[in-house]
């Protein structure tokens, strides 16, 4: 029995004349570890809510087809049903969690399968340590950290110990070590429990090491279905937005076939002699790279810090330190990466330098006004109509006139973070410009966007500080890198230095040379790559 | 169980028993409204949340209810014409007609307020010692949608207060700082409501996806057996429910506001108000003895 078919499923949502999935087949036997890829509204998570029954039990809406999951024809069985056979973690981790403290949010889909105190108790104990969640089990779930909040939630899908799980997302709160964990422990829970993974992802080069299969949705439509290889040759001829890293770096080094993970694209590397085989990363900290100067001291004659701070210290009200004696200074222009685990300080320190909380000792000072774009777009978003957001100008700057009547609910998401965008920018031009986790759960076309609105700022002479997990993201925009921990910054260097000298914040081109060349983007790696061939071609 | 659960018997007994005490104490307050009584019932509900570590909880809601209590007083001096100690004579007001101020409306009004307050910081009590998850499960099985709405609504109040929070950073992060006026805080207000139902449909979701309305029944014999906690506090609790009834139906602490004020208070009323405050504080006290020792 598979543990999950679609047979020629569709599905449209209630007042929709556009279907969200078309014509859907496909089968995921028990124990696959399917990847669902695909761009911001392709269909990944519709395909997810109706394999948890969610679509249409509770969403309501037109369906046609059938889908089984463990055997349950979800025309018959509801999602309540179907939880006995399908763990599912949906994308927001705030609406993910329903009980009080983390303890009984793990008990309580044990409970509702009606098991024996003892078997809910072992559950828990075994859940949590396999998630290494187990120092949260007393804590109240309104006191936990998006990433934790998301670690619990997996944790209540998980449970049950379900035969099919169903997971939209769910690195994207999470930072690198976190996020590689997780999947890790995915593939381990694939692996010995014989649990089918149905994983949808925007961050593919995560995950696609370990998947069997790569669904591709575009519109609504599965248009690819093959293993993690043929599906990345697939997309750099159809959808070149899913490619990962390493295969951009390939297809620009002129290689081939494009490799599924770092372990099969340094196999592929080495067998053409274009990497030492010892190489790996911190290996190649050469001496170039140890006598290049760590940010200097201001010269005499260079322009103000466009925000600094001193001595900056935050505690809670419990007495834990979140920042300790923190000092920073962003030069005008000047593009920096905030990078650190969960729970760091990250948020809090943007808040502190954009005046939001008050630190428990030090000084903020800024050459002008500080923007900062918090990490839910949403939350800007208060008026009835996007043009009552912001004016007819920043609309017209940021692409957004021509939804300018429409309801800020009803935007996509992309749209969604410009408008934001557009919000803390109007006005005076702002000394500094601070954003919290921008890419969260956004495609590769609308970082690429992203991008280019940070150059464009920084051009103008703002510096920018972005708050980020996204180890790509960090290398295509940054200059520099601030890696914050136990809330003290422990490094601070220009970005090909730090994002190309470790396991976790390092990018997968990084992690593929081994830190050679301190390449850290498919570009720089792929340029290293042609002129290594360059050398070896030479008589 | 944190370690301040682990050393309070109020917070170590199962959520029945301790629903139980706390509506025990709330029922009192509103059975009596005799001065002494409701006096005993305070000392009883603040030395209960003393001994269980939770004062912190009923002094907030207290702060709330002072004002609403003053208001209640105020309004029952004003408006209540019986009574015969005539204090002030305001004479003919337009929509109240002649306004006099009595001793008898005046003092019951404040017994009113204490009633209030009493009753408001018991219902505290009943909260903070009742675990919520613990009764959600039980009234799963007896009331599975009102347990449905209650989960709901209990898991709501905190999204939504978070969502309040973050869209008030977002407001101050505006670069005219969003205003401070009326309209900002109706907007964000209409914004968070905007977005309840979307939210409320998101809990909902996971609610189903994690099997609540399947309602698998646990193995028979499979619940715990009653614990020390469990039995003093289930004494406790049954102690000041035989008061209550002892109380009611014999007619003890009588107290008649008007025409004028006759509470009566002898031997009987003290001993009674004294035995409301050593049966509510005999469980926790028992708890403190164990854990000294």
């Amino acid at each position: 029995m598979s543990a999950l078919s679609f047979e020629r499923f569709s599905y449209s949502y209630p007042g929709s004349d556009r279907p969200a999935l078309r014509e859907i087949s496909v089968t995921v036997e028990a124990g696959e570890f399917v990847v669902c890829a695909g761009l911001s509204a392709s269909g990944k998570s519709t395909l997810l809510r109706a394999a948890s029954g969610l679509v249409p039990h509770f969403h309501g809406g037109q369906a046609s087809g059938r889908v089984v999951v463990g055997g349950l024809d979800t025309r018959e069985y509801g999602p309540g049903d179907l939880a006995q056979v399908a763990g599912t973690l949906l994308q927001d981790p705030e609406t993910q969690v329903v009980m009080g403290t983390v303890g009984a949010e793990l008990a309580f889909p044990l409970e509702n399968r009606g098991l024996s105190r003892a078997a809910v108790a072992r559950g828990v104990e075994e859940i949590a340590l396999t998630l290494s969640i187990a120092e949260l089990l007393e804590r109240p779930v309104d006191q936990l950290s998006g990433g934790e909040l998301q670690r619990v939630a997996l944790g209540a899908a998980l449970a049950a110990r379900p035969s099919l799980v169903l997971l939209d997302e769910p690195t994207s709160q999470l930072d690198p070590v976190s996020g590689d964990e997780l999947i890790w422990t995915l593939r381990r829970l694939n692996e010995e429990w014989g649990t089918a993974v149905v994983l949808a992802e925007h961050r593919l080069e995560r995950c696609l090491a370990h998947a069997d299969r790569v669904l591709v949705l575009s519109d609504g439509e599965l248009v690819c279905d093959a293993p993690p290889r043929e599906m990345l040759s697939w997309a750099a001829e159809h959808q070149p937005a899913l490619q990962t890293p390493a295969a951009r770096l390939f297809e620009r080094a002129g290689l081939r076939p494009p490799p599924a993970g770092v372990k099969e694209a340094r196999a592929t590397l080495q067998s053409h002699g274009l990497l030492e085989p010892a190489a790996s990363p911190q290996c190649d900290d050469s001496a170039a790279s140890r006598s290049r100067p760590r940010w200097p001291r201001r010269a005499q004659s260079a322009p103000p810090p466009a925000l600094s701070c001193r001595g900056l210290s935050f505690d809670l009200p419990s007495g834990a330190a979140v920042l300790s004696n923190l000092e920073l200074s962003l030069q005008p222009g000047q593009q920096t990466a905030l990078m650190g685990r969960n729970g760091a300080g990250k948020s809090t320190l943007l808040r502190i330098l954009a005046g939001l909380q008050e630190p428990t000792e030090g000084k903020v000072s800024s050459e002008g006004r500080v923007a900062l774009l918090l990490q839910n777009p949403g939350d800007y978003l208060i008026h009835e109509r996007v043009d009552g957001e912001v004016g007819a100008e920043a609309l017209a700057e940021f692409g957004l006139d021509d939804i300018a009547a429409s309801h800020p609910r009803d935007i996509s998401g992309g749209q969604r973070q410009r408008l934001a965008l557009a919000i803390v920018l109007s006005g005076d031009r702002p000394s500094a410009v601070l954003l919290d986790e921008p890419t969260r759960g956004m495609d590769r076309a609308a970082k690429g966007d992203l991008i280019t609105r940070l150059n464009a700022l920084s051009a103008a002479g703002t510096a920018v500080l972005v708050a980020t997990h996204d180890t790509e993201l960090a290398a295509a925009m940054a200059e520099r890198v601030l890696l914050l921990s136990g809330g003290r910054i422990v490094a601070d260097a220009p970005t090909a230095e730090v994002l190309s000298g470790g396991w976790h914040f390092a990018t997968e081109t990084a992690r593929v040379l081994g830190g050679q060349g301190q390449a850290c983007t498919p570009e720089q790696g792929g340029a290293l790559l042609r002129a290594r061939m360059t050398i070896e071609a030479a008589p | 169980m944190s370690s301040l659960a682990e050393s309070k018997v109020l917070l170590r007994a199962r959520s029945s028993v301790c629903a139980l005490y706390g509506f025990a104490l709330v029922a009192l307050a509103l059975a009596f409204t005799h001065p002494l009584i409701l006096l005993a019932v305070a000392a009883a509900t603040f030395g209960a949340a003393r001994l269980s570590g939770v004062q912190h909880q009923l002094r907030g809601a207290v702060r709330f209810a002072i004002p609403l209590a003053l208001m209640l007083a105020v309004i029952n001096g004003i408006l209540v014409r019986d009574g015969v100690t005539v204090l002030w004579r305001f004479g003919e007001l337009p929509l109240f007609g002649q306004v006099d101020v009595t001793g008898e409306a005046f003092v019951y009004g404040l017994l009113l307020a204490l009633r209030v307050v009493v009753i408001i910081a018991a219902s505290a009590l009943l909260v903070a010692i009742v675990d919520p998850d613990d009764v959600l499960r039980r009234m799963r099985r007896s009331a599975f949608r009102s347990a449905l709405t209650a989960a709901l609504a209990t898991r709501m109040i905190g999204v939504l207060t978070r969502d309040a929070r973050r869209m008030d950073q977002a407001r101050r992060c505006r670069p005219d700082g969003g205003g401070n006026g009326r309209r900002a805080q109706l907007l964000m207000v209409g914004s968070v409501a905007a977005g309840a139902l979307d939210r409320a449909v998101d809990v909902a979701a996971t609610l189903e996806l994690r099997g609540y309305a399947t309602r698998v029944a646990p193995p028979r014999g499979d619940s715990l057996p009653y614990s020390r906690a469990d039995r003093a506090v289930l004494a406790s609790a049954l102690g000041l429910i035989a008061l209550l009834g002892v109380g009611v139906g014999f007619g003890l602490a009588h107290f008649e506001p008007y025409p004028r004020i006759a509470a009566v208070t002898g031997l009987t009323e003290l001993l009674y108000a004294a035995l409301i405050v050593l049966a509510a504080l005999a469980a926790p006290l028992i708890g403190e003895r164990g854990r000294r020792r």
